[in-house]
């Protein structure tokens, strides 16, 4: 009995009920399309967080400002703590004097309405920052110019445009040298910057950018800096960078590491925080699909069983005339097999077809080892799902078989 | 087939029971039975009488509780499940009262399954399959589906199917139960020309006009064999077909 004989019983077999052949295999189909979109989609969602952070600069740390730790439980402080200060200007100035540090720029942060005229553009999130800022943001200007130091230096009323704002606010026409009110406060536009996308929900071109001291002075007062971002030298760096900032904060503001009122932050610790998360993240999709997957196994076993019953008679048949055990297996299990298989090999174009798509805001990315591994798992699952009903029809005895109505 | 005369079925001491304990059913009770090569036996009896049992065993569908059974010399007690498929496959060809062709293949197709499961090529097992659809006249029906064919047809291409293999033994089961009297004739009359040839034959029937057809009668009642009548010798033509015979 050669391979290929068993081959062509097994499809006849398949052919005789091509409706239940086909929703069985629609159940891989499924379960296999399934593993490769939904693994797919969460790949895509950990590359886009991680553009999003690499497009930050690998090169450059931010200092945040904090709390500390003293500060939420002030009953239990103690003279070894040091109350919270403030992280100004002269913080980022001194940080500046730090080895390997090339540029540095404090930033305050606030959300406003801009307008022009007619048109508004609500919660604007404008930065209030030095000119080095763009280049650690790896911001670049479409049009226009960015503001000089010097302008900073007098606070002048001048702002650079996101991408998103500057259309919003102009259409088409070139805002550059254009006037646009900040909270009621005309300003110059000196330039648009380049588009970077949305990062998820929060587009990232919906901006502004402005002196630190005019932001500071009009809007937000001279308290606190949110954060300074810090440019070192090169990416290898940055872990020298960041110790050295850490030593220089606590020192001016009489912090230990328990109770320090600031974080470091680098694209890196973001990036594999945000990666980590996005692993689990592919790992409980995957993991979803994979259940959908056992139970087109299931839907494999279901069926087969029936047939097997059904077939009862043909089985006796072949073997009175000389089927050996092993060859009505082998029937079955090929019978199975091929089920899953064809299913399988569906559910992988499905799955390829539907990553082409955005899903809920995501592109998928096809993850290259899950084809191989859903593919091995449809055989195996042909294998051990079929193995139930085919070693039933295996081990009837032929007398019985043939006397089954 | 080969040779002179020899043994082709052999049963000594045969016991079959089905069940245990309370629940315990004697089919067979000691029944001992020879064949010839080329002799045509039917074996009659009244349903419940043992006969289908007796068949099983024969046919190598079922074994004994006790006792020995030989086919064409080889002793099928010592033999798996594996082992009894191939004696199956090369000693015996069956025909069964309903048929038991294979849906959605062609008769061809069908005749050719023994030889695809004894491992013939594809080219040999169709001209083999081809010379027995020739045999039992039906060389224009090959490409036809059963339930395009008669059910006298279908028997036919049944009775292809069981000497396709040129086995030791053709077991036919009540061969014409389902069958009108015009399709019995023709079926019993290929069975008559098969014996001729020289093939060996066992019927069950409870039918008399189709045990008419055999050379030996064998009667089978409670597990027992009553009566074992010779009508004419093995190796003689079939009684209906020998002159003088009187065709039905």
């Amino acid at each position: 009995m050669s391979p290929l004989q068993i081959f062509q019983f097994a499809l006849a077999g398949l052919a005789a009920n091509k409706l239940r052949s086909a929703l069985t295999m629609l159940g891989i189909l499924i379960g296999v399309g399934s593993v490769i979109l939904l693994v797919a989609v969460g790949n895509g969602s950990s590359q886009s967080v991680q553009n999003a952070i690499s497009s930050l600069g690998a090169s450059s740390i931010t200092v945040l400002h904090t709390e500390g730790s003293a500060a939420g439980s002030p009953t239990s402080s103690t003279t070894a703590f040091a109350e919270p200060q403030n992280l100004t200007v002269q913080d980022a100035q001194a940080l500046a004097s730090a080895q390997g540090v090339t540029a540095v720029s404090p930033v305050v942060s606030t959300s406003e309405t801009l307008s022009n005229g007619g048109t508004s553009d609500s919660d604007v999130s404008l930065t209030g920052t030095y000119p080095t800022y763009l280049a650690s943001q790896n911001d670049t200007l479409s049009a226009g110019a960015p503001f000089t130091m010097q302008q900073v230096d007098t606070a002048r009323n001048v702002v650079i445009l996101g991408s998103e704002a500057a259309t919003d606010l102009f259409g088409t026409a070139n805002p550059v040298g254009q006037s646009v009110l900040v909270a009621g406060t005309p300003f110059t536009v000196v330039g648009v910057l380049a588009s970077k996308g949305s990062s998820g929900l929060v587009s990232a071109d919906n901006t502004a950018i402005a002196p630190l001291t005019t932001v500071q002075d009009q809007l937000t007062g001279f308290g606190t800096l949110n954060n300074v971002v810090v440019q070192a030298k090169s990416s290898t760096l940055v872990d020298t960078v960041e110790g050295e900032i850490t030593s220089i904060l606590d020192e001016r503001h009489h912090e230990t590491a328990a109770d320090a009122d600031f974080e470091v932050l680098s694209a890196s610790t973001v990036l594999s925080t945000a990666s980590s998360t996005a692993r689990t993240f592919t790992v409980l999709l995957g993991a979803v699909a994979a259940i959908s997957l056992l139970v087109g196994g299931i839907g494999i076993t279901n069926i087969m069983l029936v047939t097997v019953t059904e077939r009862t008679r043909e089985i006796g048949i072949r073997k009175a005339i000389g089927a050996t055990p092993g060859v009505i297996l082998a029937q079955f299990l090929t019978e199975a097999t091929l089920l899953s298989v064809i299913g399988g090999i569906l559910g992988v174009v499905a799955g390829v077809l539907g990553a082409r798509f955005q899903i809920v805001g995501v592109q998928p990315v096809l993850v290259a080892f899950s084809i191989p591994l859903a593919l091995g798992f449809s055989v195996l699952i042909g294998l051990i799902f079929g193995g139930l009903p085919a070693n039933r029809a295996a081990g009837m005895r032929p007398a019985d078989a043939l006397r089954y109505e | 087939m080969t040779g002179g005369p020899h043994l082709v079925i052999r049963l000594v001491s045969v016991d079959k029971v089905y069940g245990t304990g309370q629940a315990a059913v004697q089919a067979l009770r000691q029944v001992s039975l020879d064949v010839m090569s080329k002799d045509y036996v039917a074996i009659m009896g009244a349903s419940g009488s043992g006969k289908s049992t007796l068949m099983n065993i024969i046919g190598c569908l079922d074994v004994p509780t006790a006792g020995k059974f030989l086919i064409d010399g080889i002793d099928t007690s010592s033999l798996d499940e594996h082992q009894l498929a191939v004696v199956r496959n090369r000693k015996i060809g069956f025909v069964f009262q309903s048929f038991n062709l294979i849906p959605r293949m062609t008769a061809l197709r069908n005749v050719e399954l023994p030889l695809s499961y004894a491992g013939v090529k594809p080219a040999e097992r169709r001209l083999r399959a081809q010379a027995a659809m020739h045999l039992v006249g039906l060389a224009d029906r090959m490409n036809y589906q059963p339930s395009q064919l008669s059910g006298g047809q279908q028997q036919r291409v049944a009775v292809a199917r069981a000497l396709v293999t040129a086995p030791a033994l053709i077991l036919a089961d009540e061969p014409t139960g389902n069958l009108d009297s015009k399709a019995s004739q023709d079926l019993m009359g290929v069975f008559d020309r098969l014996n001729a040839a020289g093939r060996t034959i066992v019927l069950i029937t409870h039918e008399a006009d189709v045990a008419r057809h055999a050379k030996r009668v064998i009667q089978v009642q409670d597990g027992r064999i009553v009566a074992d009548n010779r009508v004419t010798a093995p190796d003689a033509l079939p009684p209906l077909l020998a002159p003088g015979g009187v065709p039905s």
